[in-house]
């Protein structure tokens, strides 16, 4: 499934898509970014709640297939911007972090 | 590639928030020169952890990234503080940075744990009051 089709199915807006064909390969969950660069799986979706400037950079290191900010949250100023300048796509859910995961779980 | 190439990055300490360029810069360098992506992950990964560490404590830094057919090596070197016990910095979630890191999403004490994680050597030379080295090596597959 791709980046474009999770965000339909699972009701999702995008505040960055400019790599909406990548496929996502599975789902990690963290807000502490070394935590994320730990564990987070290259082609995965990762739920957070972090929005600064510093996911951009981690979601590129790490090479997940999008951000999606849980909760409501949007991403600080600029953010977006950049994001769509580094080829980092990055969703949004209205949704606590599970009730997110519960929609990515039954998309995948 | 058999004389190897280098590349060498200067680490702003004052800039927090563009924290990465170097790593990115380096991710994008490999690419080009054909590393396998997994590889690339683990050096740029290594290699942002080393910098975030290095504006959070050291005011900066330099950064040099060493490409050879055998090995990725990366040297970073500060003037900052020195670990005073580098064994304690190396147990995952020992972390002495302040708040306004951890507020950001940093700090939770995995830097140096992860940095070891995803290279195949690393060595840590710190002097308090003087600064710190670290070497790490990313060996490429024969």
């Amino acid at each position: 499934m791709t980046v474009q089709q999770l965000m339909e199915q699972g009701g999702f807006t995008a505040a960055a898509l400019p790599e909406g064909d990548r496929e996502v390969s599975g789902v990690y969950i963290g807000d502490l970014l070394s935590w994320v660069m730990g564990r987070a799986g290259a082609g995965e979706a990762w739920i957070t709640i972090m929005s600064n400037r510093n996911i951009v950079a981690v979601a590129m290191l790490a090479d997940t297939a999008c951000i999606l900010l849980a909760e409501g949250v949007q991403p600080d100023e600029g953010v977006a911007a950049l994001a769509e300048e580094k080829g980092v796509n990055i969703l949004c859910s209205p949704h606590s972090a599970y009730e997110t995961a519960l929609r990515l779980r039954d998309a995948l | 590639m058999s004389e190897g190439l280098s590349f060498h990055f200067d680490v702003d300490g004052d800039s927090f928030t563009s924290a990465g360029q170097a790593s990115v810069q380096v991710k994008k360098d490999l690419r080009r020169l054909g590393v396998d992506p997994e590889i690339i992950r683990r050096v740029s990964i290594a290699m942002y952890e080393g910098e975030i560490n290095m504006v959070i404590h050291a005011h900066g830094g330099h950064a040099e990234v060493r490409v050879t057919e055998q090995a990725v090596e990366i040297i970073l070197e500060d003037r900052g503080p020195g670990i005073a016990d580098i064994e304690q910095a190396m147990q995952a979630g020992f972390s002495t940075a302040p708040d306004a890191i951890r507020s950001l999403g940093f700090g939770a004490g995995m830097g140096l744990p992860n940095m070891k994680r995803y290279t195949d050597h690393m060595d840590i030379q710190s002097t308090v009051g003087v600064g710190t080295r670290i070497t790490m090596r990313v060996d490429l597959p024969q």
